[in-house]
């Protein structure tokens, strides 16, 4: 019982990011020749939705429904990793039109090719893991 | 009406949404870090200390993924139109140009994502090469599109700036150079 709530909150971010297709290849080659506003759009939202969510966490509600304090962490302090990190994301991103989220959205929806993307996604996570210490962040 | 394409304004809102609640449950919102607790669940934490962390903590963020794969197939099976995935006219051209499928009312393009790309040696390389940019991306980015472009960025943190303007270079750079050379 304790998960369903995140079973359910999973159910709602899957029908969102698949019934405004920003799970498609083809909505994301279109964002990036900026030839449709849909995505900006979506993200704009979103952000907008979310800043002011968590000023009312930050000014009205300061626990969550446990009654446990609500901390939502900084990002750690650093450059090299976010600019580099960033880039090599995007350009597998920008390659096959998914991130994390719809990775495995897509897969459940049946696009079964996915899970080779699945499959060097965890390699390059487990990759990262390796080399971590190793890497400017 | 549900199978049309939903607004930017109310998908937008709805992702927010999907935050707020992950929230009031005491989480945060961030697809990437279920790579790194599926890692250590396969047992990586033989090999690198990355992976030796608590990752049974992190179960709930996993039934969100499985949640989120229901939604994907309730949506993709009983919620789909032929309207679907309208683009932009320029667009079809340059799908064109590079030799891709437009979509009529399909969410993926089959060069790349039917199921006869399993035996086409070059496109499992693209897959797997695109998935290993994310997966490392993220893990040294400390986050993806969810953690740092929606959460960050709603809790005004300059590091997820730098990380969410790298996503976009990236991005531009492979759309508008690296795809006209490889298709």
């Amino acid at each position: 019982m304790k998960y369903l709530k995140f079973l359910l909150v999973g159910f709602l971010f899957g029908v969102v990011l698949t019934k405004s297709e920003a799970v498609s290849w083809y909505r994301i080659y279109e964002m990036f020749r900026f030839e449709s506003f849909h995505m900006y759009g979506i993200i704009g939202v979103a952000v907008l939705t979310g800043f002011l969510s968590i000023q009312f966490f930050k000014k009205y509600q300061k626990t969550d429904f446990e009654g446990q304090p609500i901390s939502i962490p900084d990002k750690e302090k650093g450059s090299f990793r976010y600019w580099i990190g960033g880039l090599l994301f995007g350009l597998g991103w920008g390659l096959v039109g998914s991130c994390p989220g719809p990775i495995f959205i897509l897969i459940g929806a049946g696009f079964y090719p996915i899970i080779i993307v699945l499959i060097g996604a965890l390699l390059g996570t487990f990759l990262y893991g390796l080399v971590k210490d190793k890497l400017p962040h | 009406m549900l199978s049309q394409t939903w607004p930017w304004y109310i998908s937008g809102f709805l992702i927010g949404f999907v935050m707020f609640l992950l929230i009031y449950f005491g989480k945060t919102f961030g697809m990437s870090s279920n790579l790194r607790s599926m890692c250590s669940m396969a047992g990586a934490g033989k090999f690198a200390d990355f992976f030796r962390f608590d990752y049974k903590s992190q179960h709930w963020n996993l039934i969100v993924v499985l949640g989120a794969m229901l939604g994907g197939y309730v949506a993709i099976h009983f919620m789909s139109d032929i309207s679907n995935v309208t683009l932009n006219p320029k667009t079809l051209v340059a799908l064109q140009s590079i030799g891709f499928d437009a979509p009529n009312g399909k969410m993926m393009p089959n060069v790349m994502f039917a199921n006869s790309v399993f035996s086409d040696p070059k496109m499992v390389f693209m897959l797997l090469i695109g998935g290993l940019l994310i997966g490392f991306g993220s893990r040294y980015a400390g986050g993806c599109t969810s953690g740092h472009a929606i959460q960050g960025l709603s809790n005004l943190q300059y590091q997820s700036l730098k990380a969410v303007i790298g996503f976009f270079v990236g991005g531009l750079v492979m759309v508008h150079f690296i795809i006209p050379l490889i298709f």
